[in-house]
C-alpha cells in the first residue's frame, strides 16, 4: 500500500495540488466537466488521499482521469487550497508512464494528441501548425475555414504574417538550430521519453484490438480513437 | 462603507504592468486563427503608442497546448519555458508579455511552483544548460498583452476615431466580456481585478464606450478543455459549455463579446456557426450571431483601423452587425479581396524597432 501514491508524491504538482481534502464537493460544484460527464472530482481526490494501491490503479486505468478539462476552476474555489486540476495532470502521467491509458477509450486518445500537437511541437515548435488541418477534421471551422486554407498563403500575407519566413513574426519558420534545442529539452527532460511510451503502449493495445496502426493519422486505429464516443461518459 | 478597508481590499487585485520595454511572446492559437490581431497590437504598442517591443525570431510555442494535453513531464514544459526567459535575457530585455493566457497561466504557475520549490527551479537550470547551454534571469515583469492595453486604455480612447456607441441611438454597446479560465482562476492576484472581478477587458470597454453586462455563466469556461477539443469524439463537452453561456447571456441582449484568451473567441465564434446549423438557433438580435472579437480587434476598431486588415473577415460568425451599429466606414464588398493595397506593406512593420 503506498507505493502508487509515492510515485505521484515524486510529480511537484502532486505534492502542490493535494494538502487535506475535507470533501465539501465544491470543487464538483465549480467544475464545468462534472456538469457534462459522469464526473466527481471530490471522489478522484478522496480516493487518492486514501493511498490505496488498488484504488489509484483503478482510477489510473479509469475513463475518469481523462474528462476534467484543465480550466483550474477548482484551484479558484478550493477552501483548503488544493487543485484537483493539478491532481488529475498527475494521474494522467503516471497512467502513461506505466502504459494503463490505453485501457480506456479516453486514456487511448493521447496517441491522436501526440501524433497531432506533440508532432507540431517538436517539428515546427508550435502547438498548431493549421495549414492542410481542414474541415474534414473539423468541421465546427465551418465554410470561412475552407476558405482561408483554400487561400491560406494569400490570406496570412494580407494578415502581415511572415508565412515560413525568416526573421520574426506570425507562423514564421523557426530555424532548425532552435528546433534542435527544442528537440534536446525535450530528450534531456523525458518528453521524449512520454513520446516513445504513448506510441509503443498504443502498438500493444491496436495489435490486441486487431487494428491497422502505421504512421500518421490515415490508419485504422488512429481514426478509431479520433472519432470513436462509446456514449457511456455522459449523463 | 469603510473606505479606507475598501482600498485595501482592492489592493490585492491590482497589478504591477511595466510601462515600456517589453519581450514579446507569441500565441499558437492566435496567430494561426487571429494573426490581424497581433499585427494590430504590434501597431498600436510601436505606432501610436511608441513603445520599445522586441521579438526573438528563435522563440517557440510554450508548449503551453501539449502540456494541458498531458503529452509531456512538467519538467520537459518547464525547460522549453527557461528557454524562452533565457533568449529574453541575452537580447537584453526583462519585461516579458504573452500574447496567450494558456502561456501567460503556465508562466504564472513556473514561477509560483520555482518559488515554492527552488530545487525545481535549480534542476530546470541545469537541464537548460544540458541541453542548449543557456542561462537565464526569471522575469522582472509578467504582464500579459491584454494588461498592458489594459494599461494604455486610456491613451488609446483619447486617439480612437470611434466609440462603442449605437450610432442610431446614442446609446452605449452591450458588451459581454470574457477572460479565459488561465488569467486569474489560477493566481487571482496576478490577473486585473482578480478571479470574481476582473477588470482588465471591462476597463477597456468602459473607456471606450460601450457597456459590460453581468450574467449568471460570465465565468464559465468556453469549453476548450484542451483534449475535450483537439479530439473529435469529445467535442460535445466543448460545444455544451459554450452553449451554456450564450443560454445564459441571450436574454440580456449583447451586442458583442470581447475575449482575453486566443482560444475563446475561436470557439465563442464557431461553435454560435456548429449550434445555428445543429439546431437553427442564434443568439443574436434580428436572426444574427453575437459578433465575437479579441481585445486588440477592438482597440483596432476604435482607432479606425480597416476591419479586413484586422481580419474580421477570418470569423465565421459575422462581425458587420457591430460595424454597421458604430458607423465604421468600411467597405463590405472587400471584405474577401485578398489584394494588398500599396500602403498595407509600409503600415505593418514585420522589423524590430
Amino acid at each position: 500500500m503506498g507505493k502508487l501514491y509515492d510515485l505521484l508524491l515524486e510529480d511537484v504538482r502532486f505534492e502542490e495540488g493535494l494538502n487535506a481534502c475535507m470533501n465539501c464537493g465544491v470543487c464538483t460544484a465549480i467544475c464545468p466537466a462534472a456538469e457534462f460527464y459522469i464526473y466527481d472530482p471530490r471522489k478522484i481526490v478522496d480516493d487518492v488521499q486514501t493511498k490505496d494501491d488498488e484504488k489509484i490503479t483503478e482510477l489510473l486505468k479509469s475513463e475518469t482521469i481523462w474528462y476534467c478539462g484543465e480550466c483550474m476552476s477548482c484551484k479558484t474555489r478550493c477552501p483548503r487550497g488544493n487543485a484537483p486540476g493539478l491532481i488529475i495532470m498527475a494521474l494522467r502521467s503516471l497512467s502513461q508512464d506505466l502504459g494503463f491509458f490505453t485501457e480506456s477509450e479516453k486514456g487511448r486518445q493521447q496517441l491522436a494528441l501526440k501524433r497531432t500537437v506533440g508532432h507540431w511541437m517538436i517539428t515546427y515548435g508550435y502547438c498548431l501548425y493549421l495549414e492542410g488541418v481542414g474541415t474534414s477534421m473539423h468541421p465546427e471551422q465551418g465554410p470561412v475555414w475552407d476558405w482561408i486554407q483554400d487561400n491560406w498563403k494569400e490570406v496570412f500575407k494580407k494578415m502581415g504574417a511572415n508565412y515560413q519566413g525568416d526573421g520574426p513574426g506570425i507562423l514564421r519558420r523557426i530555424p532548425e538550430e532552435a528546433m534542435d534545442e527544442i528537440r534536446e529539452i525535450f530528450k534531456v527532460t523525458g518528453g521524449m521519453r512520454r513520446f516513445e511510451n504513448i506510441e509503443e503502449f498504443s502498438k500493444k493495445k491496436a495489435k490486441e484490438l486487431n487494428m491497422q496502426l502505421d504512421d500518421g493519422i490515415e490508419n485504422e486505429y488512429f481514426q478509431h480513437i479520433y472519432k470513436t464516443n462509446n456514449g457511456s461518459h455522459t449523463r | 462603507m469603510i473606505l479606507e478597508g475598501k482600498k485595501a481590499v482592492w489592493n490585492d487585485y491590482q497589478k504591477e504592468i511595466a510601462d515600456d520595454k517589453y519581450y514579446y511572446v507569441r500565441s499558437c492559437v492566435r496567430q494561426n486563427f487571429f494573426p490581424g490581431s497581433e499585427t494590430a497590437f504590434l501597431k498600436i504598442m510601436r505606432e501610436e503608442l511608441n513603445k520599445d517591443v522586441y521579438e526573438h525570431p528563435c522563440h517557440t510555442s510554450c508548449t503551453g497546448i501539449v502540456y494541458h494535453s498531458d503529452l509531456v513531464p512538467v519538467e520537459t514544459t518547464m525547460t522549453v519555458v527557461a528557454r524562452q526567459f533565457a533568449l529574453m535575457t541575452e537580447a537584453g530585455y526583462e519585461n516579458l508579455m504573452p500574447s496567450c493566457i494558456t502561456s501567460f497561466g503556465l508562466y504564472t504557475e513556473i514561477l509560483d511552483t520555482w518559488h515554492h520549490f527552488p530545487e525545481v527551479e535549480e534542476k530546470v537550470r541545469l537541464q537548460l544548460k544540458k541541453a542548449t547551454g543557456r542561462e537565464f534571469k526569471k522575469p522582472k515583469n509578467l504582464a500579459h498583452a491584454s494588461d498592458v492595453i489594459f494599461k494604455f486604455r486610456k491613451e488609446i480612447g483619447a486617439k480612437a476615431k470611434y466609440k462603442l456607441i449605437n450610432k442610431e441611438t446614442g446609446e452605449p454597446l452591450k458588451v459581454v466580456d470574457h477572460i479565459g479560465c488561465h488569467y486569474a482562476k489560477m493566481f487571482p492576484s496576478k490577473g486585473v481585478g482578480g478571479a470574481e472581478y476582473p477588470y482588465v477587458l471591462t476597463g477597456m470597454i468602459e473607456e471606450w464606450g460601450g457597456q459590460i453586462i453581468d450574467y449568471p455563466e460570465r465565468r464559465h469556461c468556453c469549453g476548450f478543455g484542451f483534449r475535450q477539443y483537439l479530439v473529435q469524439a469529445n467535442r460535445g463537452f466543448s460545444v455544451a459549455c459554450s452553449k451554456e453561456k450564450f443560454e445564459s447571456m441571450k436574454p440580456f441582449k449583447p451586442d458583442m463579446i470581447i475575449t482575453n484568451c486566443p482560444g475563446c473567441p475561436m470557439f465563442l465564434d464557431r461553435w454560435q456557426y456548429v449550434i445555428n446549423e445543429m439546431e437553427g438557433k442564434r443568439y443574436g438580435q434580428n436572426g444574427e450571431g453575437i459578433p465575437v472579437f479579441t481585445y486588440e480587434e477592438v482597440a483596432g476598431m476604435v482607432l479606425g483601423y480597416d476591419p479586413w486588415e484586422l481580419g474580421l473577415q477570418m470569423h465565421q460568425t459575422d462581425c458587420e452587425p457591430v460595424l454597421n451599429k458604430i458607423g465604421i466606414d468600411y467597405s463590405p464588398e472587400d471584405k474577401y479581396n485578398l489584394d494588398i493595397s500599396p500602403s498595407y506593406s509600409k503600415k505593418h512593420n514585420l522589423i524590430n524597432v
